[in-house]
């Protein structure tokens, strides 16, 4: 590849902050890994770690799968609709990035919950309550990791080349064809990236879950709430729950490279 | 020579990373000490949920004598008492439970006896006109009832199963939050019908909260013991702020605040 023939000396100015940046990332997860009481692991993993294990993976699945169906359609209006105020618009998107989670738990509660603007109605005529169930921390956990894949999709979409939809159009095909045969495939690996990041951020979500879902064992209890708890009394417990979440999230994460992202290219 | 550069390199990066939570560190400290400077400073470790009524006594206490100043350092009371064992330069330390202030006789850093000058019972907390019509400790199991717990691994959270043992009732809580707080802004928004909160959290939520006094409450009564330290920098005003915590005066404004006084 083109890589190898530019090889020569790497620039020390691009290589020695990149390792530093490298050891910043990694030391502290090597701390948690040198610190895992590892003879004491099987006594320390009980039945209520698979369970908080298992809701972890199902409610961030559920989460980005949430995210894909609005998240996408949500995308494809910043990039190509004419729309007036996209820019704003698209700053908009970005906010629940840069608010703290907690804050978005309360904002949750406010329009979500049993009280809340639309949560009073859906409570009162569907008998629905979002907080304190599983679905809460769907929804708590869709909230803040619904933007990373709306950028990331977002972005795909304005670097793809519009000439193929409008060959498509040319042809005959609906907006709705051209989107499903042509943009949508064009823009599969950012779609990817984004549901990687977005399923990532779901799983590692703390702050607007245990605001607005609260935690219940087998409810709404993650991994992130039980390393919470643990961390009040029993700090090995909260070091070999992290370790349980990172290496199967890390294992996910690589099976899923390996398959889409760089399998394609 | 390349590898040696990469090694340096990951050596100042760790290193820098170092510092920076060093720095943090002292920062926590040195805000909460610098009793050294002026005479009649006096520097109090207090546990957080005396915030309100430890400043007000504060204020009391230098108006009472004037050439003193009272800095705080409020925090949990485990961490304080970690701080303290690690030398933290402090006069008074005022803990939320009897265990951590055990923390700091245990290792000789307080020698004085510790003494009670405050108590905290659990009370049910229900939204403002109490829409849920809890009536007491026994809707508590009522699984109907939408009802806030602190997780057992906070201490109002092993407070609360204490008393439930004591009322023999298996409560049906929906959720168990991480702390004190937490669980009282489900109640202040109306997302729970009933939670166990601290006497003293009730009374500072003001009225969107309505408390509930329960018999058993008393089996999970919280002391709050305070001491001078023995090695305070400022031993004589440390020991006459202690004494106006515990005087007429200092009582009143604790049971103000909500606390029952020995």
């Amino acid at each position: 590849m083109t890589r190898n023939r530019v090889r020569g000396r790497l620039p020390a100015v691009l290589v020695l902050p990149a390792l530093a940046g490298l050891a910043f990332l990694l030391v502290p997860l090597a701390g948690l890994v040198i610190k895992t009481p590892w003879t004491s692991l099987p006594t320390l993993l009980g039945a209520e770690v698979g369970e908080a294990l298992r809701l972890s993976l199902i409610c961030a699945s559920l989460a980005t799968v949430l995210c894909l169906f609005l998240g996408i359609p949500l995308a494809w209006l910043l990039a190509r609709s004419g729309l007036p105020g996209r820019g704003f618009l698209r700053a908009l998107v970005t906010v629940p990035l840069v608010l703290p989670p907690v804050v978005g738990g309360v904002a949750l509660l406010l329009i979500l919950g049993r009280r809340g603007l639309i949560g009073q109605h859906l409570d009162a005529w569907f008998g629905i309550s979002l907080p304190f169930t599983t679905a809460g921390v769907v929804v708590a956990e869709a909230f803040v990791a619904m933007p990373f894949l709306v950028i990331s999709v977002e972005g795909a979409l304005r670097a793809a080349d519009p000439r193929y939809e409008e060959a498509a159009a040319t042809l005959g095909a609906s907006k709705w064809l051209t989107f499903r045969r042509v943009t949508l495939p064009s823009v599969l690996p950012g779609v990817v990236a984004g549901a990687v990041l977005c399923w990532a951020r779901a799983l590692g979500e703390f702050g607007a879950t245990i605001t607005f879902a609260g935690n219940f064992p087998g409810e709404t209890t993650t991994m992130p709430l039980a390393v919470y708890l643990a961390l009040e009394t029993d700090p090995d417990a909260a070091i070999v729950l992290s370790i349980v979440l990172l290496l199967v999230s890390v294992g996910v994460l690589a099976g899923l490279r390996d398959r889409w992202i760089s399998g394609p290219t | 020579m390349p590898n040696l550069r990469i090694r340096s390199t990951i050596v100042t990066g760790v290193l820098g990373v170092a510092l920076v939570l060093a720095g943090c560190g002292q920062q926590a400290a040195s805000t909460s000490s610098g009793s050294q400077a002026v005479t009649g400073d006096v520097t109090v470790f207090a546990a957080a949920s005396l915030t309100e009524t430890f400043t007000r006594l504060g204020e009391d206490f230098e108006a009472a004598n004037p050439g003193t100043k009272v800095k705080f350092n409020f925090g949990g009371s485990s961490a304080l008492a970690q701080q303290l064992n690690q030398g933290a330069p402090a006069d008074v330390f005022a803990s939320a439970a009897p265990a951590n202030m055990k923390q700091v006789t245990d290792t000789g850093t307080i020698t004085d006896a510790p003494r009670t000058f405050a108590k905290n019972s659990l009370q049910i907390a229900v939204p403002k006109g109490n829409p849920g019509r809890i009536a007491g400790l026994a809707d508590f199991a009522n699984a109907d009832r939408k009802i806030a717990l602190c997780a057992e691994q906070v201490p109002c959270g092993a407070a609360s199963r204490k008393v439930f043992e004591a009322a023999k009732i298996t409560a049906a809580p929906d959720t168990l939050e991480q702390d004190v707080k937490a669980v009282l802004t489900k109640v202040s928004l109306g997302e729970v019908d009933g939670a166990l909160v601290y006497k003293t959290d009730v009374k500072a939520a003001g009225d969107k909260v309505e408390g509930i006094t329960f018999a058993e409450s008393s089996q999970a009564v919280n002391d709050y013991p305070i001491a001078s330290l023995a090695k305070a920098p400022n031993a004589a005003v440390a020991k006459a702020f202690v004494d106006f915590v515990l005087s007429d005066k200092g009582r009143s404004v604790l049971s103000a605040a909500g606390f029952d006084t020995p």
